[in-house]
């Protein structure tokens, strides 16, 4: 997998999009209730353009809602979400065009190729000669060989690279993904993180990435966002994440805070 | 309304056809043992009962046109099942696409089956039975249109409901439209129905239809009164399907269960 080459190819490019120093991702007071639940209680927070976020917490503590929320997915109770300096139910179109999101949890079709599917999403995105993009994202994730191959027949390694190179597709400045490594081995894994960051440095992507590896959170976040019961509980960097509750590192607060040692 | 996101999802459905079989299967395999099936029992039906007028024209012709319509209710409704079955939803409705785009390049699938399944049929009962389906003469356009049309708004309505429900109601995808052949009058007049039903059959644009295909077929001419009542029936019957995809869409957007489709 290498990392060189993460050209543009987005027609929207940054079309109508503000380039300010501003935060890229928003979030004010959002709030979700499901049926009287919580999922979300008040959560403020924002990433910068280039900033790697990781949003941590226990199952059900509200990440991946949140990210639904960012993604038009889910739509808030209460509060406000801006990307790129715009409101997110106002400019959804326009916003999601420079948006992507990739999941372990979440399929491609499993009866088109590797490179039908990129095709598809290509086309999705308004990709300008799809063709070398396609080329370049197989190169990066080491998928070349299976271009031809139809999905239902990767193994889930490969599958969870799939869904990184459609994430890549549109050239995105802001990426969010959920538990991306979870079911890549450690050397993907690692490349995957290296990727991530490179991206970050290079493109100025935004990243806000959920993840149970606290040792990757750690590894490649400038900041961390700690949730618990809906709440946001906790920003900072990891180590300063970490000292507040009284951690000797980000895993070791993790299962403080949800063993219930500290709030 | 942005043509490149709706070829992509037209694309994305055709390649499903690419190479598999039992997808062509679904198209064309019912369709043409309902043609044997029926085709030989007017012949027989034909040949012992020679008072009855155009026995051959008369269910052939219904057979054939009653296919358009449940194809055209299929090509909305099993094509949005495929990206259920896939769980590509997400990944489909994390970009841009709008639902209407969505909805258009399933109505565009639609037609492409229809073709297929409609050409060989009438090929077909030429071939086995010398019957030319085009018989019916210019009333086959407006017949075919009003029959998709209402095809169409079945397979919305479903589709819809498949998303407020999941996928405990997706039996309705291929169960919805045979709730309206009792009362579209597809075999035999409205006449015969008791009081309550012929009531029921005048609210159901296909019902005028067939009644006009049958004056077609023993009195030549174009049965004007029918088509306009099929065609204001249809108006009436697409705009609550869009109105109620619509509402439903919210919904789902405000409880979450878009993300969920297909778990």
């Amino acid at each position: 997998m290498t990392t060189e080459s993460i050209p543009s190819h987005n027609a929207h490019n940054e079309r109508g999009l503000r380039a300010s120093s501003g935060p890229a991702v928003e979030l004010r007071n959002l709030t979700k209730v499901f049926n009287g639940f919580k999922a979300v209680d008040d959560a403020s927070f924002e990433v910068m353009p280039g900033e790697i976020l990781g949003l941590l917490g226990p199952n059900g503590a509200g990440k991946t809602t949140i990210i639904h929320m960012l993604l038009g997915l889910t739509t808030p109770t209460a509060g406000a979400i801006r990307m790129f300096g715009l409101d997110l139910t106002a400019h959804r179109e326009k916003i999601l065009g420079r948006v992507n999101f990739s999941s372990s949890y979440v399929s491609m079709p499993f009866s088109l190729t590797v490179a039908e599917c990129l095709k598809v999403f290509a086309r999705l995105y308004d990709v300008r000669k799809p063709g070398p993009r396609i080329d370049e994202l197989l190169a990066t994730f080491g998928m070349s060989e299976v271009k031809h191959k139809p999905v239902r027949h990767l193994s889930t390694g490969q599958q969870s690279r799939l869904n990184l190179a459609k994430a890549f597709i549109n050239d995105p400045k802001i990426l969010l993904l959920d538990e991306p490594t979870a079911s890549l081995d450690p050397d993907i894994a690692d490349k995957t993180r290296a990727l991530l960051v490179q991206v970050a440095e290079k493109k100025n992507t935004s990243i806000l990435y959920t993840s149970h590896n606290m040792q990757e959170m750690e590894k490649i976040s400038a900041r961390v966002v700690f949730m618990h019961k809906g709440r946001v509980i906790a920003t900072g960097r990891p180590s300063e994440v970490a000292r507040k509750f009284e951690g000797l590192d980000l895993e070791d607060a993790f299962l403080k805070v949800i063993r219930g040692e500290r709030t | 309304m942005k043509l490149h996101r709706v070829s992509a999802i037209v694309l994305r459905q055709l390649y499903l056809y690419k190479r598999s079989l039992p997808r062509f299967m679904e198209i064309l395999y019912w369709p043409l043992l309902d043609l044997v099936l029926w085709g030989f029992i007017s012949v027989y039906l034909a040949r012992y009962q020679e008072g009855l007028p155009n026995f051959v024209a008369f269910f052939l012709g219904a057979l054939i046109l009653w296919d358009i319509l449940f194809r055209s209710q299929l090509g909305i409704s099993v094509s949005f099942l495929e990206d259920v079955w896939a769980r590509n939803f997400l990944n489909l409705f994390v970009s841009p696409l709008k639902p209407s785009e969505y909805i258009l390049a399933l109505m565009l699938v639609s037609t492409f089956k229809i073709a297929l399944a409609g050409t060989l049929m009438a090929l077909l009962a030429w071939a086995f039975y010398s019957f030319n389906i085009f018989l019916i003469g210019m009333s086959l356009i407006p017949f075919v249109l009003n029959l998709v049309a209402m095809g169409w708004s079945i397979g919305i309505l479903t589709t819809a409901l498949i998303l407020r429900f999941g996928q405990q109601a997706e039996v309705l995808a291929w169960g919805i439209a045979i709730l309206f052949q009792p009362v579209s009058a597809v075999f035999y007049p409205v006449s015969v129905l008791p009081p309550f039903l012929r009531a029921l059959a005048r609210g159901v644009p296909s019902s005028y239809v067939f009644e006009g295909m049958r004056e077609v077929i023993t009195n030549g001419g174009l049965p004007v009164r029918e088509l306009l009542w099929a065609t204001g029936l249809n108006l009436v019957y697409l705009a609550v399907g869009f109105a109620v995809f619509y509402r439903i869409f919210r919904t789902v957007r405000k409880k979450g269960l878009l993300a969920r489709i297909g778990e």
